[in-house]
């Protein structure tokens, strides 16, 4: 399914497809990007789309953005995941960078802008808390001014590739008699700071994505302060719209979903009952796709001409998670007894996994997507977002 | 219908959970997974000496006379704390085909050191192209003078790498599905000729690829009659590991309650909300008909009563399914923690996940029981 498009955004489109093609990293290209590429390698396309100038398509163009309409944000979102591209760093580019073009002063814009969009600096998301986690408002990290300083105490937890972070953006107390959404202010902290310790969290997949992050009397410059003291609140929620937009995963989704009907045709011979049930449990996901899809463009539409989504987001969000943990179901359920192995941590070594290679992630990646519905607000967090903000109940 | 356990089994129970509680508590079983053959010999020496290892057997070949119901007893305490050894490998599938169809002499020189608990086994019977079938089989056996030939390839078959011994299905006779012409065979699995490539399974065990190249074997029951015995064989390993995961199940449960009365979020605690409570209603509920179920299909298997097949296809669909389904809300309700390999919840998740293709998924199992009713 296409956007009905003018011929200059069908030019676009091709110059993009065929931008990919000719451009994209060929070691980036291994069996489970996410968790198999080093610092390093995760870089490698974000500089070559940063030398095109298409590495922030969000961006207004005066910050370094490429001055996309709506419609052309779009298509490069539909090509670059449909060809299975791994997206820019979204802490940086999609999270910190417009809360720092939109609230933060001239110094910090020249000093951050410019480096995220390089790939200079690596951020991760200070978020979280063991006690805050879809109650977001009562983080307990707490930044005491001191003179020209903040110092920083907390602990900061599910911290993703925090391993390879710079910088981290903050969500602290500053006024703690204040309501829990007043006293939170939105701080840039340097990874090298002393004080600032990474713990890694290992998964059931057996990946090191997240971690802890320990603060302790970490001194922070007072410059390091984005907009106004206690006013973070407005500035986290307006990153955590950022967050929730492209989680339809549409083309991800495609992608697994034409993986999985090469893995059935291998390991299923038609005259096998079981055949027919996956055709038909494909055929489900599939549509499930197709109407998410129909609904991502409809709204794109409706956004080209000005309307506003409203909570459209939370929508994308929990269907997108739900569909893509449904087809990594089904593709672990299709490699059969091989799904009984899990790959040891690739990093560490290259171990025997049996059966033919498209299942060597089957199993992880299934285990892996049970986070989709808990992180970034979870599921039942985005139905009563729905419940409230569309339904008014 | 509720069982009414006897004094022996009740004291069969109390003293496996006073065994694990005292021996196999997460930590240890994290030291058990972490060690370099992944098998707890200590354990498995203290199952031997509790009688674990004895009980389902018959009297007659040394056991304890316990049958499906003890098995029942011990497999649901091994699930709620995800013992990972071969219990089910080498006691209900090697050690019940051996009492099943082997010979006396077999039976002897065989059922004795499993009840010591000196040896292992494991069963090599999945293929590459095989799924869940039993009957398809491209192993071939030969004969040669008084015994066999084994050739073939044997794909993850679980506990193999800790196993002394392999019961191996190959083909005598007959084309690749057909029923008939299937044979079981007793491997000495350390023998020159057998290739095996460990690998680490999902739920912290050992499995294996294995390579026959010409591996002697002893005919164990009647040949061509594999599958048949691999049927029945079956069924007992269904009603072991449906017990298994009516305990992880109960543990998994348990614990999300337990979370829900105590993690906080918006000021109350997140039991209080409603969406949550239905959920773990549900939970609750897949638990009771799990546990019901269970019980039903070990009570048939007691009695080997004539729809048992079925039965035990139905019970491994429903209580794969409700499985899941606790599993995946379990996960979901402890959040970001249930996702920790620090946590026990998500080692849960993924015994239920394995427990759900050995023996054939809940998918597979549906079929067969809609289609075992077609023939009654």
């Amino acid at each position: 399914m296409e956007l009905a498009l003018s011929p200059d955004d069908a030019a676009f489109r091709d110059e993009v497809r065929a931008f990919i093609k000719d451009n994209y990293p060929e070691e980036m290209r291994v069996a489970n990007p996410e968790t198999d590429l080093s610092k390093e390698q995760m870089l490698l396309w974000h500089r070559i789309l940063h030398n095109k100038g298409w590495i922030a398509p969000l961006w207004p163009k005066q910050y370094g953005g490429p001055g996309w309409s709506i419609t052309r944000r779009f298509i490069f979102e539909q090509e670059t995941t449909r060809a299975g591209t791994m997206p820019p760093l979204a802490f940086s580019v999609t999270m910190v960078g417009p809360v720092i073009y939109t609230f933060g002063n001239d110094a910090q814009k020249q000093k951050f802008l410019p480096r995220i969009l390089s790939g200079e600096d690596w951020w991760c998301q200070g978020y979280s808390e063991p006690g805050s986690g879809s109650d977001l408002a009562t983080v307990r990290t707490k930044a005491v001014r001191d003179g020209d300083h903040y110092i920083v105490n907390g602990h900061k937890t599910w911290t993703t590739l925090a391993q390879h972070a710079d910088w981290i953006f903050c969500l602290v107390r500053t006024d703690p008699t204040a309501k829990p959404q007043s006293g939170i202010s939105f701080l840039l902290i340097d990874m090298k700071s002393p004080g600032v310790t990474v713990r890694p969290i290992i998964t059931i997949d057996g990946s090191h994505e997240v971690n802890d992050v320990f603060l302790e009397d970490v001194r922070v410059p007072a410059a390091n302060l984005i907009g106004e003291e206690n006013k973070g609140w407005t500035y986290a929620k307006f990153l955590l719209g950022n967050e929730r937009t492209s989680m339809a995963g549409i083309g991800r989704s495609t992608r697994y979903i034409s993986r999985l009907k090469k893995i059935v045709k291998a390991e299923i011979p038609e005259d096998d009952p079981a055949h027919l049930e996956f055709i038909r449990d494909i055929a489900r996901v599939e549509l499930d796709v197709l109407a998410l899809e129909a609904t991502e463009l409809r709204v794109v539409a409706q956004m080209a001409r000005g309307i506003d989504p409203g909570p459209a987001a939370s929508l994308f969000k929990i269907r997108g998670t739900e569909i893509f943990q449904n087809i990594t179901e089904l593709t672990h359920r299709a490699i059969g007894n091989c799904g009984l192995a899990i790959r040891e941590h690739p990093i560490s070594a290259n171990h025997f996994m049996p059966g033919p290679d498209y299942g060597h992630t089957a199993t992880e990646k299934y285990l892996n997507s049970r986070k989709l519905s808990i992180y970034g607000g979870s599921n039942e967090i985005q139905r009563n977002i729905i419940a409230k903000a569309v339904l008014g109940l | 219908m509720d069982i009414q356990f006897t004094e022996e089994q009740e004291l069969l129970r109390s003293s496996v959970q006073r065994l694990l509680r005292d021996q196999y508590d997460f930590d240890a079983r994290r030291k058990i997974v972490a060690s370099e053959d992944g098998i707890g010999h200590e354990q498995w020496a203290a199952f031997a000496e509790l009688g674990l290892l004895a009980a389902p057997f018959s009297e007659a070949v040394g056991g304890l006379g316990g049958g499906p119901l003890s098995t029942m007893i011990i497999m649901q305490e091994f699930g709620r704390h995800l013992v990972v050894e071969p219990f089910v490998e080498t006691v209900v599938v090697a050690g019940g085909l051996v009492e099943q169809v082997g010979s006396d002499a077999q039976k002897q020189a065989f059922i004795a050191d499993i009840i010591a608990g000196s040896k292992l086994w494991a069963l090599a019977w999945t293929e590459k192209g095989s799924r869940f079938d039993l009957a398809t089989v491209t192993t071939t056996a030969r004969r040669d003078g008084d015994g066999y030939v084994l050739t073939g390839e044997k794909t993850a078959v679980m506990a193999a790498p800790w196993a002394d011994y392999l019961i191996v299905s190959a083909r005598t006779s007959g084309h690749r599905h057909d029923r008939g012409g299937v044979s079981l065979f007793v491997v000495d699995r350390r023998v020159a000729n057998l290739d095996l490539q460990s690998f680490k399974t999902i739920d912290g065990r050992r499995a294996a690829e294995i390579s026959l190249r010409g591996v002697r074997g002893e005919l164990l029951g009647k040949e061509g009659e594999g599958v048949k015995a691999l049927e029945a064989c079956r069924n007992r390993a269904i009603g072991a590991l449906c017990a298994e995961a009516v305990g992880a199940i109960g543990e998994l449960n348990a614990a999300t309650l337990d979370y829900s009365k105590t993690r906080k979020q918006f000021g109350v605690t997140i039991g209080s909300f409603q969406v949550l409570q239905h959920r773990m209603v549900d939970m609750f509920i897949a638990h009771q008909e799990t546990l019901s179920l269970m019980q039903h299909l070990s009570l048939s298997l007691r009695d080997d009563e004539a729809g048992v097949s079925r039965l035990a296809s139905g019970a491994k669909s429903k209580i794969g399914y409700a499985g899941k389904f606790v599993a995946d809300q379990a996960v979901q309700l402890h959040g970001g923690m249930g996702m920790t390999d620090e946590l026990n919840v998500g080692h849960y998740f993924k015994r239920i996940s394995s427990i759900n293709i050995q023996f054939g998924d809940p998918a597979y199992h549906v079929l067969r029981y809609a289609q075992l009713d077609a023939v009654a």
